[in-house]
């Protein structure tokens, strides 16, 4: 239990250093790290096959996208964007509300009771699969169309003009 | 687990470290020799007989040599770059099974350091992982050269490791466990995979030569184009880390080839020999040594026969021809398993 809770710090303090970092390549290094931490949190959960997957697909492929398009942006001092005093004021007033309503949530909150498996051993490869391909077919099938379909969508966004290509 | 476990374990561990090391300081003088025989010279040969202690030259050398940081340099990151880099190189070796479990005394000692069971996923992961030493460094040295080799880099590597993955989940379909033990146990008496994957050991080993940045596919440090690519800026020891942990990367993947698709460390008629069970482990470990110096061997045998690629070809023969090939190989896989098996 000591060992979630140290890692829960890490997450939070890399995630806050992911917004207070003044470089974004330096805020997407730590958003790695963050997502290291949720690795280690799955580890301890014994959910091998998802903490590898994680590892796999957002730190091994889809941050080192992110690092990539960051790398290709001209990120100088002079071409960020300055926004006015409205815009400003605007954002501190939304913000403020939102932590008025996160208090009142706070209010509320009470010791969860931890939900215990039937079988540890849920989270291993074999178990997983014979759970997603028998009892959750449907939602599983479901979501892999909604990946095809962001695919397709992503495509027609990246060719211009049909006619041309 | 007692401490002598513990202590048996840290101890492979150690003797696996310094292995991968000791190979990889000797695959750069292999490297210059297979240069020199395919080249007709006669290669390194000062240093000690037929040049033998060459390697602790270079390194001495490496250790010497005046240590740079460049003034607009990211400080942090320039070292965080290459320490990453032989990190990633360095942590892949510890799910492959060297051999069968030896018995001294009472102890059996497990020739792996982990058995997870989703061995080939955490190879995988080790690899992906492995494009951030060079990115970081690539971006760090704040150099235009650095900084294109770096995007080459991380673009190649994304592109093949599609076809890498796609290429393992057909083998993955006829073994049925990611186990890297029990798919070299699967093999046992000529059940190569090599046999029953042909196709898809030629998606692996095309994408290994990309993921290790080899050449035909080296151009993250093309040097008629980029200077010296990702490293560029870099000397002294913190080069030398890149290029240890490119000789690593091509031991580690030339280990998993081996385990994979060429029956690790299992070897024709090793049960009816009429050795003891040691002596069979300890032949099966040199075996595996064997097909991993070979795949060594062919490494360099392909980066002095054929020349580099050209940028655009590197990424249609990884998107349009490798991705298309491992997914009909993985069809076809799924027919044979339906229908013939």
């Amino acid at each position: 239990m000591s060992i979630f809770y140290f890692i829960a710090f890490l997450s939070i303090l890399f995630a806050v250093l992911v917004i207070s970092a003044k470089n974004p390549v330096h805020s997407i290094l730590y958003l790695v790290l963050t997502f290291f931490t949720f690795t280690i949190q799955y580890i301890l959960l014994n959910a091998q096959f998802l903490a590898i997957v994680n590892f796999i697909v957002y730190m091994g492929a889809i941050l080192v996208l992110f690092l990539y398009t960051l790398m290709l942006i001209n990120l100088n001092k002079d071409s960020e964007p300055v926004k006015s005093n409205i815009i400003k004021i605007a954002a501190v007033l939304g913000g403020g509300s939102l932590l008025v309503v996160i208090v009142a949530c706070l209010k509320q909150v009470g010791i969860s009771q931890p939900v215990l498996l039937k079988d540890p051993g849920l989270g291993l490869v074999k178990n997983l699969g014979k759970v997603l391909f028998n009892e959750f077919l449907l939602p599983f099938e479901v979501s892999s169309l909604l990946l095809l379909s962001a695919m397709v969508g992503a495509v027609l966004l990246a060719t211009k003009d049909p006619k041309t290509t | 687990m007692g401490t002598a476990d513990i202590l048996i374990k840290f101890a492979l561990i150690v003797i696996i470290f310094l292995i991968s090391l000791l190979i990889a300081m000797y695959s750069t003088y292999a490297e210059r020799k297979v240069a020199a025989f395919f080249q007709d010279r006669v290669g390194p040969n000062r240093a000690g007989p037929f040049g033998i202690l060459q390697p602790l030259a270079d390194g001495a050398k490496m250790f010497l040599k005046e240590e740079i940081i460049p003034t607009h340099a990211n400080g942090f990151l320039f070292i965080v770059g290459p320490s990453l880099a032989i990190m990633t190189a360095c942590i892949g070796s510890a799910v492959i099974p060297w051999g069968q479990k030896l018995t001294i005394g009472t102890h059996v000692i497990d020739l792996q350091v982990t058995d997870i069971n989703v061995g080939v996923l955490y190879i995988f992961g080790v690899v992906s992982l492995g494009v951030y030493g060079v990115m970081i460094g690539g971006w760090a040295s704040n150099n235009k050269y650095s900084l294109l080799g770096a995007i080459r880099a991380a673009s190649q590597n994304i592109s093949y490791e599609i076809a890498m993955g796609l290429s393992i989940i057909s083998l993955l379909m006829t073994t049925g466990t990611l186990s890297l033990r029990e798919i070299a146990e699967q093999q046992h008496g000529w059940h190569w995979n090599i046999i029953y994957q042909p196709l898809g050991f030629l998606i692996f080993i095309v994408c290994a030569f990309a993921e290790t940045n080899r050449t035909p596919f080296d151009l993250p440090e093309c040097e008629t184009e980029l200077v010296g690519g990702y490293h560029t800026e870099y000397s002294s020891m913190k080069l030398g880390f890149y290029l240890f942990a490119e000789y690593i990367n091509m031991f580690v993947s030339s280990a998993v080839m081996a385990t994979l698709y060429f029956g690790g460390y299992n070897f024709p008629f090793m049960h009816s020999l009429g050795l003891s069970e040691n002596w069979v482990t300890i032949l099966g470990v040199i075996v595996l040594f064997a097909k991993i110096f070979f795949f060594i061997f062919f490494f360099m045998w392909v980066r002095w026969t054929i020349p580099r690629f050209r940028y655009d070809q590197l990424m249609d023969l990884g998107w349009k021809t490798l991705i298309p090939l491992a997914i009909a190989n993985i069809v076809l896989t799924g027919l044979w398993m339906t229908f013939i098996k």
